[in-house]
């Protein structure tokens, strides 16, 4: 059974449909990119697979072992987080949270995660620093290994690459690459980066007027693949 | 100075006063970090308001118990407030400000048409600004107090990692299985009595001032989440105590709510200045 399964999923913003009886599977150890233009629906479908937001019609189902509260999550930088006084280790540690329920305090295990998680985004230097001093790719290598705590099966990318040097981007995509090929973890990523997207996924989904969904070689192969008229 | 301290705290009003002080200090301080972050620094402000329309009805009612009304008026008003406020930032901003000059509109209202008192002018200024009601509590009062302060502080300690989660990212946090909405009813329900309970000290004009400067202040210079907690903690207990001491023992005795705003606001400036230094420097 696949690990996410969406099947005729409609969306939409108070009645008004924007995407409609889109289906696709994702299963463990894929790396899928959602791709599209601005307002396609990219956020909306993101925000009800982690089930944030009720679809109109459909249904978004879990399987193979994975809870929906196990989809690991990278949001998009928001304001709130732009001036919040909160040290590196702080956030990792929060990403424990959702294991929690109503014990007040991290065990020692969490702790140990949080620890690990920091160590493998290379950020053991920072982990006293204040968030909302540290740069672009600093900041998403924390709220990655914070989604890492809350997760070993499956992450979801809102743009992890938006605003971020040519460098610190090709350095973001290796790492989230080693994420998957090493340790299994299961990629959904949104992307307005299609060069990437075809260069380190396996799946594509193509949303807006025209619906696409395969494997990469599909994808290549298909009309849109043509159409770059690049490979 | 010190012997004129101490011959004042042999009266248990003074005493009284310093340890309700001090404790709606240490409490109020506590969720200001959250409040400001999480852009609802007026809501303070609204609910005290809110808890003085509340205030006036039970004076009209002539319940003599007045708690008893105006703190579950508030918790509602507190839970509606933070719900609108979730969804949609702009109308929870409209909705704060029409409900607060709403009850306080109402409550002057019918303080004045139902008052019984001689001096309604001076019982209005004594709720909006707390002029002198902290320095006649009775113990009854200052027990209540207690026992609220107490439980305000042990719900925010045990709470305090789901406050770091919720007011940090909230989708975040929603999304890898937090109740959300749980915690934001526990951070509403707490900030309603914070305010109710601050109403005696500042009066309500100035509650949203205790609420609010520490956690500004300690923002000035502290980076991680529980550095600035405590330190907004210390701040508010510090200037509160200050405060109390300077309107007590000048000769004319200023009006307590007002000179701990007042202490509150030099050191905010203070903090002000070491961060702006600091980052100088660097």
């Amino acid at each position: 059974m696949a690990q996410l399964s969406c099947q005729n999923l409609t969306l939409g913003y108070e009645g008004k449909e924007i995407l409609s009886n889109l289906s696709f599977e994702v299963n463990s150890g894929d790396y899928l990119c959602i791709v599209g233009e601005n307002g396609s629906g990219k956020s909306t479908l993101m925000k009800t697979v982690l089930g944030l937001k009720k679809p109109m019609s459909g249904k978004v189902i879990t399987g193979d072992g994975l809870l929906q509260t196990e989809i690991g999550y990278l949001p998009q930088q928001n304001v709130v987080q732009k001036d919040f006084p909160a040290s590196v280790r702080e956030i990792v540690i929060s990403g424990n949270q959702g294991r929690c329920g109503l014990r007040p305090f991290y065990t020692k295990q969490e702790k140990q995660r949080a620890a690990e998680n920091i160590r493998r985004m290379g950020i053991e230097d920072l982990q006293n620093r204040c968030y909302r001093e540290l740069s672009g790719g600093q900041k998403q290598r924390v709220l990655l290994a914070r989604a890492l705590c809350a997760t070993q099966k499956m992450l979801l990318l809102d743009k992890p690459v938006a605003g971020l040097d040519p460098k610190v981007t090709a350095d973001m995509y290796t790492l989230i690459e080693g994420l998957n090929k090493k340790d299994k973890i299961t990629i959904i990523m949104i992307s307005h980066d299609i060069e990437a997207a075809l260069k380190y996924s396996t799946h594509i989904l193509h949303i807006g007027n025209e619906t696409f969904f395969g494997t990469r070689q599909q994808y290549l192969d298909s009309r849109f693949g043509a159409e770059r008229g690049l490979f | 100075m010190i012997n004129q301290l101490i011959a004042y705290m042999q009266y248990p009003f003074v005493r009284y006063a310093l340890i309700v002080g001090i404790l709606i200090a240490l409490c109020s301080s506590l969720l200001g970090v959250t409040l400001v972050l999480k852009r609802f620094s007026f809501i303070g402000d609204g609910l005290s308001h809110v808890a003085f329309g509340a205030m006036a009805v039970a004076a009209v009612a002539g319940i003599t118990n007045d708690m008893l009304i105006i703190m579950p008026v508030t918790i509602i008003s507190a839970i509606l407030l933070l719900r609108t406020g979730s969804n949609a930032r702009i109308k929870g901003d409209a909705a704060v400000a029409m409900i607060s000059v709403g009850a306080l509109a109402i409550g002057y209202l019918l303080m004045n048409v139902f008052s019984t008192s001689s001096n309604v002018s001076g019982d209005v200024c004594t709720t909006l600004f707390g002029s002198t009601s902290i320095l006649t509590l009775s113990e009854l009062e200052v027990w209540v107090c207690i026992i609220l302060s107490v439980i305000v502080l042990f719900a925010f300690i045990f709470f305090y990692n789901k406050i770091f989660s919720v007011t940090f990212d909230e989708n975040f946090a929603r999304a890898t299985g937090t109740k959300v909405s749980v915690y934001n009813l526990i951070i509403a329900v707490i900030i309603a009595v914070i305010i109710v309970l601050a109403m005696n000290l500042v009066g309500s004009l100035l509650i949203s001032a205790l609420v609010i400067f520490p956690a500004l202040s300690a923002m000035r210079v502290f980076k991680s989440f529980k550095s600035v907690t405590i330190c907004s903690a210390c701040l508010s207990v510090i200037c509160a105590a200050l405060g109390i001491i300077i309107s007590i023992i000048t000769p004319k005795g200023t009006p307590v709510g007002s000179t701990i705003v007042a202490v509150d606001i030099v050191v905010f400036f203070v903090f002000w200045l070491i961060g702006f230094i600091r980052e100088k420097v660097r």
